[in-house]
């Protein structure tokens, strides 16, 4: 595993507070064994009526095909605790997310699978939106280091937990490896606990 | 200084601090499931490694699982594809497995306290948000990812920061008709959904003491939903009460010495916070949802809120729910014809859930337009139902009684809304889409609540309906 300290790639806007796992991925999608085919099903029923045609959802916009970094409102990813929302968002080949808030286990989810979630103040985040619309193609690059997200020439300040950009900076995100490395400690504990 | 339930489960079960910064937390209990288990298996065999404490995790089936006819194969194949692959997981680790018809199968969070899995002191973790259930014991109870359901299998541990403690103190009795469902919807519309962000809900005071383990666990059900990672209630006289005599748990002087031990996780009286929230019980009202979060609630009493009352992205917000909702700003809830009316889930999906509707609905009829499911939480509440003879008294009112499962609180088996149905839900979300159709709607309330729904045929007001003036049930 590789450290992550830039995410570089275009953005696209998803207005809205709120939005919570049932519609970043609906229900009838978590019928899989593995994660692999999530990547059309994103956001599914706001992108498609159910005969199938578009709703024009930025994500289907032409002007925003192959973006890699989503931008959205407060309290992203609530709801469900469900993995399958980051794993659409990743398989649909978004990077980061860029957001007013996150919900707790989504952002967990996100940092374990190398998905940095970005808060950015609404301010900020309003000219960040605009510079996108005003041109889909201005590139985004999101420093971790620096904890600046620059696009258009313009520096915007963002924020993001300290655990998780440590874990992105270090290659630890996926923590595994880490947890698995103590092993005599976790039977001392369980030992003590009557656990084991 | 004293410490809060919280802080003393922590420190029993931190094994190291990581180099991130979070914390190596070690998993008493591991509960899984065939919508988001399976594929941790997977990732497990992908990295060559084995389950470390198979005797620490068990399994059911109850996301994707018909209620009507579950004989197998089921007609569904990736259903049944994925309950097979879970099936097999379990034995070929040696995790105990709860499969249909075997007496112990249901709704995951229904099961772990049922069976006596659950006990005070416990982290306790499950690939569902819906785990901080488990909370009413004293446990802290994370909903995790897929890939941490991977850790836990890996390493029986969790990566994980610290959280704040918000004290919700209830104080006082609840009034005729107020039910554990109504508290909690009502803290959720007071601090938010994402009021809880970054913290554990501990919920107290003379209420909350007062109530049964199963009303306990409708409270802590919900904490997920007011955006707290977890939720719990110190574990009392009611809950070793509620533990004597359970499968799982120690019998004879092992369950003198366990009771101790559970004692001394309740928070000390002189416990740090990080926030303490005070709730008059005499204030509350039976609560109803208007929107399309769980915080969109209103009292039967009110009106549904108007866009023009606010400013900014808070007018956007109601004009968007109401819009979706299809009703109209600062009409009255109480009269919002109903088409669907579902009794169940780990929110209000037993016995007792049960037995108050039974008790009013004896001899009253659903109204024409109402399709009506009430679908037991596990096979156990099932059971004991169908000997007190609920299950006759539903079917007379004019309910579908089911086998047990999720159903309609997510409608991921064939239980689902059509079209733009509007459903009276015991369930815990009223997300967009939540009841399997995009645009199906979703209005939350608690069981009796929904059974005055159901007999209206509209939203209705169970104290007027059923004349509830003694004890609240
Ligand atoms: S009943 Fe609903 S909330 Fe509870 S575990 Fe099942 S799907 Fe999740």
């Amino acid at each position: 595993m590789s450290g992550i300290s830039k995410i570089v790639g275009r953005g696209v806007y998803v207005p809205g507070n709120d939005i919570d796992t049932d519609r970043i991925i609906p229900a009838r999608y978590l019928k899989c064994v593995t994660f692999d085919e999530l990547g059309p099903a994103l956001f599914y029923d706001v992108r498609f009526n159910e005969d199938g045609t578009s709703k024009n959802h930025p994500l289907d916009a032409p002007e925003h095909q192959g973006a890699e970094i989503l931008i959205s409102d407060n309290n992203f990813g609530c709801g469900s605790s469900r993995e399958h929302a980051p794993q659409a968002i990743q398989k649909f080949g978004l990077q980061a997310v860029i957001a007013g808030s996150f919900a707790e286990i989504f952002h967990g989810n996100c940092t374990t699978l190398g998905i940095p979630c970005i808060v950015m103040d609404k301010d900020n985040r309003e000219k960040l939106v605009a510079a996108v619309q005003d041109s889909p193609d201005a590139e985004i690059i999101i420093d971790l280091e620096a904890l600046q997200v620059i696009c258009s020439n313009s520096i915007y300040p963002m924020t993001m937990k300290e655990s998780a950009r440590e874990a992105f900076l270090a290659a630890t995100f996926d923590p595994l490896d880490n947890l698995l490395s103590a092993t005599s400690e976790i039977r001392q504990i369980a030992e003590k606990l009557g656990y084991a | 200084m004293g410490r809060n339930l919280f802080q003393k489960v922590w420190d029993d079960h931190v094994v190291r601090q990581l180099d991130s910064g979070q914390y190596q937390v070690f998993v008493a209990l591991h509960m899984i499931h065939e919508v988001t288990s399976p594929q941790a298996f997977g990732m497990l065999k992908d990295k060559g490694l084995k389950v470390a404490y198979p005797e620490r995790t068990c399994a059911t089936v109850d996301h994707i699982i018909p209620t009507d006819d579950q004989s197998r194969p089921l007609s569904d194949e990736m259903a049944e594809k994925m309950i097979q692959v879970l099936s097999d997981a379990t034995e070929e680790s040696g995790i105990e497995y709860f499969a249909p018809q075997s007496g112990s199968q249901g709704i995951v969070h229904v099961v772990g306290p049922e069976l006596g899995l659950t006990q005070p002191g416990m982290t306790i973790c499950c690939g569902d948000s819906h785990t901080a259930t488990h909370g009413a014991f004293g446990c802290i109870a994370l909903g995790i990812g897929t890939s941490q359901v991977r850790d836990v299998l890996a390493s029986q541990t969790l990566a994980m920061d610290p959280l704040k403690v918000r004290r919700i103190d209830v104080e006082g009795e609840l009034p005729p008709g107020v039910t554990a469902k109504d508290v909690i919807l009502h803290i959720i519309r007071l601090l938010g959904v994402n009021g809880g962000v970054g913290y554990a809900y501990e919920y107290a005071g003379s209420a909350i003491d007062n109530m049964s383990m199963e009303e306990r666990m409708t409270v802590c059900n919900m904490s997920i939903e007011g955006g707290a990672r977890c939720g719990y209630i110190n574990p009392d006289e009611t809950t070793f009460e509620y533990l004597k005599g359970k499968e799982k748990v120690p019998a004879g002087s092992d369950f003198d010495e366990a009771v101790e031990r559970w004692k001394s996780y309740a928070s000390d009286a002189d416990a740090d916070y990080d926030d303490i929230v005070t709730i008059q019980a005499a204030d509350l009202r039976p609560t109803v949802t208007w929107g399309v979060t769980p915080a969109q609630a209103i009292t039967i009493e009110e009106r549904v809120p108007s866009p023009d009352e606010v400013d900014g992205l808070e007018k956007n917000l109601i004009t968007d729910a109401l819009d979706y909702m299809q009703l109209e700003a600062d009409a009255p809830i109480k009269g919002t014809r109903i088409d669907v009316a579902f009794i169940g889930s780990c929110t209000n999906g037993r016995l007792s859930d049960f037995e108050a509707v039974a008790e009013v609905i004896a001899g009253k009829k659903v109204a024409d337009n109402v399709r009506a499911i009430a679908v037991p939480g596990s096979e156990k509440v099932d059971k004991a139902a169908r000997a007190a003879g609920l299950d006759k008294v539903f079917a007379e009112a004019g309910f579908e009684w089911r086998l047990p499962g999720c159903s309609m609180c997510l409608a991921m088996n064939p239980d689902k809304l059509v079209g733009s149905e509007i459903c009276a839900s015991s369930s815990n979300r009223n997300f967009i889409g939540r009841q399997g159709s995009p645009t199906g709607r979703t209005i939350l309330m608690s069981p009796v609540m929904v059974a005055a729904a159901a007999i209206e045929g509209r939203v209705a007001d169970a104290r007027e309906v059923f004349e509830l003036t003694g004890a609240a049930s």
